[in-house]
């Protein structure tokens, strides 16, 4: 991959988010939630980047801390984009200021997202003015025009408030508004997750074209793997605050090796109803997180799990560009 | 399909919203029916009406919920038939209320009451709906509890809806919903909360329950795949109107309607990574400004202009069970529509 010749924009080692809980004895320390542990992603500059898992897999957790919303417990951010580099885990107050304009967030529920009291205009405006990246009112609105143009919103809608607008309108306003002070990274939580199939589509065609554009990376997080297939250039699936494969998107669905991400690319439902009973069913749950079972965090719903997977936590092996952190991928890549 | 064996008969349901802002037509001339024993998928976006459709079968819908007059909704059991719209007291309800007909909903946190327990709460609709004693009431929900796949069930009944994880909870409704052995069960949107690999043990465990039980079940979901998993015929619906319906295999292999084919189109597929996404122009229209004619036809990308626009197409044939509410399968058109949808 020539991804790794340039310099990554975000590159994370060995990235974790604790979180302690209160003490429920009397002694002791108190139980801790390692929401993200151990992580290491590179996110090449330009490019999509996928984040799959089920809820409680960490994937929001990680998005956050990249952005250093989230406490960084332990590992190292490192954000370079040619002109500035930042590390993120210890990082002056004026610079995280120019690192909020240089990484941006798109939530998920655009009805939550938008302040009802605002006029669209304003809601756009308001990074530019927080910043205090324009000087002058003329130059606010010029950039404000420009950005809703590209997200296909005219000026008409400008004047407006946020309740005349559909929830595919409403998302696009909220791209429009993390994209306004030109940001080079953004992450994007679950942003069509609360659309319909058919708006869905158009965001993600809108994304992709901004990025091209812009030449913008985004971290895309999304339940649904059939979404991160069509956009993403480079998947990583998480399990439990770990990584448990990444991979060019490509090899990952078409020769994926974890046992989860199998199981989880065969649990989309098929559009074809003959296939019912053929998708490969995962029993239990994703496990707690204060409690997590000792060695491979998967163990405990994989069907291949061996003595050596319920003792030791396997670690990223890479081949070909493609990691997996399973004991046992080789032989069931085999078999 | 035999008429005799039908279940659920709903004929033009027509239903209005009074609001501040004007009459919202919510549900426009909707007949469909289900069997025993068959799963009926109801799919639209949000804002289509499938959930106050489902509502309607138990006459959920708030007080500014206006049904015109022509709505009948049958629903025939083994001893007799009633139509739930001419149902009046809360104690006639009861039949469509939890009695025959259940429901479950999208999201079960906030079905479940919070500071009741879960065992609390199934024993208490037992007690409505059936003549058991308060024993055998609690030992049946345990036993429901433990059919629908959820470990512990003894301890599970103590605990409340909160300490259940989501698909947790979600086999807890079923299993409540279930308990009073209903011939009707309406699932609205019942695995869109749940991560796909609990979705796919929530659908398998309902089919399962579908064999064993023999009762119809009104699924409701935005989901084609969903659909296409678990049901046996599919209605399309569309800014409260039906705009296609027949059997799964038929619609989702040959959509005849143009949203039907749009919303298809739309849905990102596994097997072809190259293949663009296409969206459906535009977004589904205010209900305070429903287009005339069909209603589909400013979204539509083949529509014929003027008849469209001015008048509301009927349902025609296009094959066994398989109707298609559009001016372009008019007979003579087939030949037509083939062409201009390739």
């Amino acid at each position: 991959m020539n991804d790794k010749i340039k310099t990554p924009l975000i590159s994370t080692k060995d990235l974790s988010v604790h979180y302690p809980l209160r003490s429920t004895k009397l002694f002791g320390p108190p139980p801790v939630v390692k929401a993200v542990e151990g992580v290491s992603i590179n996110i090449a500059p330009g490019s999509f980047f996928g984040l799959v898992g089920e809820s409680g897999s960490g994937k929001t957790t990680l998005g956050r801390a990249l952005l250093k919303a989230a406490p960084i417990t332990r590992g190292d951010v490192i954000y370079d984009d040619g002109e500035v580099s930042f590390d993120l885990t210890n990082i002056e107050k004026q610079d995280l200021q120019e690192y909020r304009r240089r990484a941006q967030l798109i939530f998920q529920d655009p009805y939550a997202a938008l302040s009802p009291r605002m006029t669209v205009r304003d809601i756009i405006a308001e990074p530019l003015e927080v910043m205090g990246i324009t000087k002058s009112r003329e130059e606010t609105d010029r950039r404000v025009r420009e950005i809703a143009a590209k997200c296909r919103l005219n000026l008409e809608h400008l004047r407006r408030f946020p309740h005349a607008f559909s929830g595919g309108q409403r998302q696009r306003i909220s791209i429009a508004r993390a994209l306004v002070s030109n940001p080079k990274f953004v992450v994007a939580d679950e942003s069509v997750a609360a659309l319909d199939v058919s708006i869905q589509a158009d965001v993600l065609n809108l994304l992709k074209e901004i990025q091209k554009e812009m030449g913008l990376a985004f971290l895309f997080i999304s339940h649904d793997l059939s979404v991160v297939a069509h956009v993403c250039d480079y998947v990583a699936v998480m399990y439990l605050g770990r990584l448990v494969e990444t991979a060019p998107t490509r090899q990952l669905f078409s020769a994926p090796r974890h046992p989860y991400t199998k199981a989880l690319l065969s649990a989309i439902p098929s559009l074809d109803p003959d296939d019912y009973g053929k998708a490969e069913k995962l029993e239990g749950e994703i496990p707690s997180p204060t409690n997590p079972p000792p060695g491979c965090k998967f163990q405990t719903r994989c069907r291949f799990a061996i003595d050596i997977c319920r003792s030791q936590e396997p670690k990223l092996e890479t081949e070909d560009g493609h990691d997996v952190a399973c004991h046992r991928w080789r032989e069931l890549m085999e078999a | 399909m035999n008429q005799n064996k039908k279940l659920l008969e709903v004929e033009n349901l027509t239903l209005q919203f009074d609001t501040d802002e004007g009459r919202i037509t919510a549900v426009d001339n909707v007949s469909f029916s289900v069997a025993p024993g068959e799963v009926l998928g109801l799919v639209g976006e949000s804002g289509s009406g499938k959930s106050v459709t489902a509502k309607s079968l138990m006459k959920l819908n708030p007080g500014n919920a206006i049904y015109s007059p022509e709505t009948k909704i049958k629903l025939h059991l083994e001893d007799r038939s009633v139509d739930i719209m001419q149902l009046k007291s809360s104690k006639e309800m009861l039949v469509a209320r939890g009695g025959s007909i259940s429901m479950i909903f999208q999201e079960p946190m906030a079905s479940f009451a919070p500071a009741i327990t879960i065992g609390d709460q199934m024993v208490e609709q037992l007690l409505i709906h059936t003549d058991y004693s308060v024993v055998k009431a609690k030992k049946y929900s345990i036993e429901m509890l433990d059919r629908v796949g959820i470990s512990d069930p003894d301890q599970r009944f103590k605990q409340y809806a909160f300490e259940l994880s989501g698909g947790m909870r979600q086999r807890a409704m079923i299993a409540m919903a279930l308990s009073t052995k209903p011939k009707l069960l309406i699932a609205d949107e019942p695995t869109t909360a749940l991560d796909v690999t609990i979705q796919l043990q929530v659908i398998e465990l309902m089919k399962d329950l579908v064999k064993e039980f023999g009762m119809g079940i009104l699924f409701i979901t935005h989901d084609l795949g969903v659909i296409a998993q678990t049901a046996d015929r599919v209605a399309v619906m569309y800014l409260g109107k039906l705009i296609e319906q027949g059997p799964v295999r038929d619609v989702i292999r040959n959509p005849s309607h143009p949203y039907t084919q749009g919303l298809i189109a739309a849905l990102p597929k596994l097997d072809d990574l190259d293949a663009p996404l296409v969206a459906v122009a535009g977004d589904i229209p205010s209900p305070l400004e429903r287009p005339s004619g069909c209603v589909f036809h400013t979204r539509c990308p083949v529509h014929l202009g003027g008849q469209c626009r001015s008048m509301v197409p009927d349902f025609s044939s296009v094959a066994t069970g398989h109707a298609v509410a559009c001016h372009l399968i008019d007979v003579s058109n087939v030949q037509q529509q083939k062409v201009a949808v390739s």
